[in-house]
């Protein structure tokens, strides 16, 4: 039931926490208060805290590359063209749109409010908390963030404490580039995010694995808070017999193994018929061992295993099926090679759970038909690929699947458009993001409507008593036939 | 419960309900429904709400047969793949967001509005190619039960089902899986549908409530603004989640108001309000006994008369209420009317703000500076500014809460966009792979810079000259590709090279 909700109670009557005991009351009272002041509307305030995380990236890139290398062994390249340069791209796309997005919307009107004035008003949703996660750390950090900056919002940032270094920088330094007012850093691992949860927010943005989705939700749902929950799962990849094996190859190849594996969007498998097979195994050798060499652990471009527990996890998997392409791993460097496995049934392990690494296993099937239906047959994926000269092989994959994203003989180079909205659906996710996107994600969208003390005998009509001339007029007016401009 | 939902995502799954014409076909069935059984439809919602046919006609059966006919004419439009801008990186790929259907829907209905708040959803999310689940409020059981009588000889069995029951058939309900849920009703339950929904990771839209104030300001058409805001908060007996709950003003506007108010009361259900035929009564006898119990040490300006056999409830104006009595802490969903006196507007801004957000918020003034401000300084799902209840009627603006009030919204295309899934789609060729090289492998310096260049270059008309001087390019090193491939990538890229120097 609606009653009085005190502003300055940043935790919710009945928490179990004592007060001494929360640690990030006092942080979420001063940005809740902050919000209520105002100071995070007007657009001059939101473009100087865009500009602010702009300089944060120009002038720490080296800083930055070298936490993203100690974290994820990722190439200064990577971190630019995976990290850097896409949050710069975003950051100036709502530099540059920040007032088109802020402007009120106008929207059609019908008979009866045709002397009305009708909007939307785009505003912000007040207290919003951002979770990010370890593959992407700035990446999945930053362009939330500069979405619910543009809207308005005070913002919460809780990086993965996996990413560790990265969250320093995110922590030490982030911080002082935009107004500590309204924004906070908070650092910690599970018990942590446990605590932050059971505060109230206006907008939870979560990215990471469906298992931990459904925590925050939950959590969400005590305090009716809206959220976004980007998630994962296993991207199929649908190579058609139709198709030049050796481009398939370097495509697949380049994306499963970027970033070793550790992209939500990478493909995870590949549905192919064993004569495809046959031709696109010694493909993919020959794409990676051009990519990185003989000896793939000694190439600067292969990143490596985030943590011991996934290293472990993902050494489990390589006794999966057949290995085919490397096999090799090495638990003091975290190193896994990129691998291929075949012969693997739709049963074992690696099929199970998403892969999360540079382990590429091939199912068979036999046709088309065969590959949709293994698709339906599983969670609604984030991303789905599918690789062939022939449209209609296309065409009928899109139209008899469901997916978060779907792309056609290429991979995740997508993400770098900001027209089109990212996010999943079904376990994949709920919600979307990235250029405006972002911006509407983290607005509330307010229904206007102004109208006029005057003419008021227009509006006679809707009053009772209703003779039954009013009514036959009435009915009349609304006939369904003018339904629709009414 | 488990059967009937895996019966219609079985049906789901065969892909019926995805080609337009079939779901036209659906929306024309529901129409011919509505239309040949207005009578059993209108006598149904009188029998639960003791309201006229006209009401039931105007305030419901209406707003359905509106938006069937917008879905109908939108559907191809709204329905369409829509391309979507570039980048260098994309530019001689398609790039588009295919709307889809997410699967089977929930959509659980009230019952103070019992019709149109079960069908327009679901129009909605028939529209989007959907299956759905309806299941109406068991507290409305007339409408309940006609929809579960009516909604099968109408339309496709399979696809669309109507399970009936109340507090534990729900539980069961919720228990299963599926694509969405839309909820209309209290915040309380509420939070049980989205803990639910949480399990299955299931969208949610919630529609719900909350005390929706209501501003008079000193500066308005008095007369005006009183006959609206009474139409509003009597209209189904006080019982509409955006019926304005409670009203804030200067104290001397007080008397006024509750005269206007009077007069507007006398004016639409004559002398004797209990004899009116266009005035409901309260749905059944708990929330009868709960009203009643609001009025409790309430200064009661008029009105206040009750005949619990007829669960009526007469039009009533409480003055000067204090904010901590029980009238003011919960929605109040009767036709009661406390005024609540305030300073001035900010005074005003403070005591919305200080309370969950609302449904609806309502301003009258002549001043549009003032109702600017108050706009700006408080959140509702949406508003009104010198009238109640309108922007419900226009189906281009999108009808939710937000904070306590709910989540996501529909109405018109927002319904169908709350129902479908807009997936992104990005489609090359396997062509052309030798500008690929870029981005593979081992990585120098100059492969930055060249990512960045296809990564920072927005794609727009301005720069339309410069990208077909780089299509030609494309266009000659595609011509040239009899020779070797090694040419063909150098010759695009010196083209490239060219561009990039002009680029600043």
């Amino acid at each position: 039931m609606s009653g009085i909700k005190r502003p300055g109670l940043a935790k919710d009557p009945g928490s179990e926490s004592t007060p001494g005991m929360d640690p990030f009351a006092d942080t979420l009272q001063r940005l809740r208060e902050a919000f209520i002041s105002g100071r995070t509307r007007p657009a001059e305030f939101r473009a100087t805290q865009l500009k602010g995380l702009s300089c944060f990236l120009r002038e720490n890139k080296q800083l930055l590359q070298e936490a993203l290398a100690q974290d994820l062994h990722k190439a200064a390249f990577h971190s630019d063209i995976s990290e850097l340069i896409i949050c710069q791209n975003e950051v100036d796309l709502a530099l540059r749109n920040l007032c088109t997005w802020m402007k009120d919307e106008p929207v059609a009107k019908n008979l009866i409010t045709q002397l009305d004035s009708t909007f939307i008003r785009r505003e912000p949703f007040g207290l919003v908390l951002i979770l990010s996660p370890w593959n992407y750390p700035l990446n999945l950090s930053l362009v939330p963030l500069v979405g619910a900056l543009a809207a308005g919002n005070c913002v919460v940032l809780k990086p993965s404490e996996i990413s560790k270094n990265t969250g320093k920088v995110l922590a030490k330094v982030l911080p002082r580039y935009l107004d500590q007012s309204c924004f906070a850093v908070v650092l910690g691992g599970p018990e942590e995010t446990g605590q932050l949860l059971e505060h109230e927010f206006d907008y939870i943005f979560f990215t990471g694995t469906p298992r931990v989705g459904k925590i925050v939700m939950a959590a969400a749902a005590k305090h009716l808070t809206p959220v976004t929950l980007e998630l994962g799962g296993k991207n199929p990849c649908y190579v058609d017999d139709n198709c030049d094996p050796q481009t398939v190859a370097n495509r697949v190849a380049f994306f499963r193994c970027f970033n070793a594996g550790q992209t939500c969007v990478a493909p995870d498998y590949v549905l192919c018929s064993p004569e495809m097979q046959a031709r696109l195994v010694p493909a993919l050798q020959n794409a990676i061992t051009r990519f990185y060499g003989d000896d793939p652990q000694s190439s600067p471009n292969l990143g490596r295993i985030i943590s011991q527990k996934h290293f472990q996890r993902l050494r489990g998997l390589l006794s999966c099926g057949r290995v085919v392409i490397g096999g090799q791993s090495d638990e003091s460097d975290l190193y896994i090679a990129p691998t291929v496995l075949v012969d693997v049934q739709e049963t074992d392990p690696v099929m199970q759970e998403e892969i999360f690494g540079p382990i590429l296993p091939i199912v068979n099937v036999r046709s088309l038909g065969q590959a949709i239906d293994f698709i339906n047959r599983r969670e609604k994926p984030l991303a789905l690929y599918a690789f062939s000269n022939n449209s209609q092989v296309m065409n009928q994959m899109l139209d008899r699947t469901s997916s978060g994203n779907f792309v056609g003989n290429e991979g995740f180079t997508y993400m770098s458009l900001t027209s089109l909205p990212f996010g999943g659906v079904g376990k994949s996710g709920m919600g979307r993001y990235h250029g405006k996107f972002s911006f509407d994600t983290f607005s509330h969208h307010r229904a206007c409507l102004l109208s006029h003390s005057g003419l008021e005998v227009l509006k006679n009509i809707r009053y009772p008593p209703y003779s039954d001339y009013t009514q036959k007029l009435f009915t009349w007016a609304m006939g369904s036939h003018l339904c629709t401009l009414l | 419960m488990e059967r009937e939902v895996q019966r219609v995502r079985a049906a789901f799954g065969s892909g019926r309900s995805r080609p337009l014409t079939f779901r036209r076909r659906q929306l024309e069935a529901l129409r011919a429904m509505v239309q040949e059984r207005e009578k059993d439809i209108l006598a149904a919602i009188g029998a639960d709400l003791s309201k006229s046919e006209f009401n039931a006609y105007s305030q419901e059966v209406i707003s359905v047969l509106g938006e069937i006919d917008l879905m109908l004419e939108k559907l191809p439009e709204w329905a369409a793949a829509k391309p979507a801008q570039r980048n260098l990186l994309t530019m001689l790929d398609e790039a588009y967001i295919q709307p889809e259907p997410l699967g089977v829907v929930l959509i659980i209905g009230a019952w103070n509005y019992p019709f149109v708040l079960t069908i327009q959803p679901l129009i909605g999310a028939i529209a989007a190619g959907n299956a759905v689940i309806i299941k109406p409020s068991e507290v409305s059981e007339n409408t309940a039960k006609l929809l579960a009588k009516l909604l099968p000889q109408y339309l496709d069995q399979d696809l669309y089902a109507v399970v009936n029951g109340g507090v534990e058939e729900t539980t069961e309900l919720l228990k299963q899986r599926f694509d969405h849920i839309l909820y209309t009703g209290n915040t309380a339950v509420g939070k049980i549908v989205m803990q639910a929904a949480a399990k299955h990771l299931t969208p949610v839209t919630l529609e719900l409530g909350g005390k929706s104030p209501c501003f008079v300001d000193r500066d308005c058409d008095l007369d005006v603004a009183c006959r609206r805001i009474a139409w509003g908060k009597f209209m189904n007996c006080g019982q509409t989640c955006i019926a304005p709950d409670y009203v804030l003003c200067e104290p001397s506007l007080q008397d006024q108001i509750v005269r206007k108010v009077q007069e507007a009361v006398k004016e639409f259900y004559g002398e004797n309000v209990k004899e009116s035929p266009d005035y409901e009564r309260i749905v059944n006898l708990r929330h009868f006994k709960r009203i009643q119990s609001l009025l409790e040490g309430q200064k009661i300006a008029f009105g206040g008369e009750m005949d619990e056999a007829t669960r009526y409830i007469a039009p009533t104006v409480l003055t000067d209420v204090d904010p901590d009595t029980k009238v003011m802490q919960e929605e109040i969903f009767g036709p009661i009317l406390p005024i609540v006196p305030v300073k001035n507007a900010d005074e005003a801004i403070q005591f919305i703000n200080e309370r969950e957000k609302p449904l609806a918020f309502y301003v009258f003034s002549h001043n549009s500076k003032l109702i600017k401000r108050m706009i700006d300084g408080t959140s509702s799902g949406g508003v009104t500014g010198n009238d109640v209840i309108m922007h419900f009627m226009l189906s281009s603006l999108p009808f939710g809460g937000v904070g306590s009030s709910g989540m996501g919204a529909y109405h018109g295309k927002h319904s169908f966009d709350t129902f479908s899934h807009q997936r992104p789609c990005l489609l090359k060729t396997l062509k052309r792979e030798g500008a690929n090289q870029l981005r593979y492998p081992p990585n120098s310096q100059s492969k930055v810079d060249w990512a960045k260049f296809f990564l920072l270059k927005q794609f727009n008309r301005g720069k339309l000259g410069l990208l077909l001087l780089t299509l030609l390019g494309v266009l000659a090193a595609v011509l040239i590709k009899r020779y070797q491939a090694v040419l063909r990538t150098k010759a695009l890229l010196l083209f490239l090279a060219v561009h990039r120097r002009a680029i600043p």
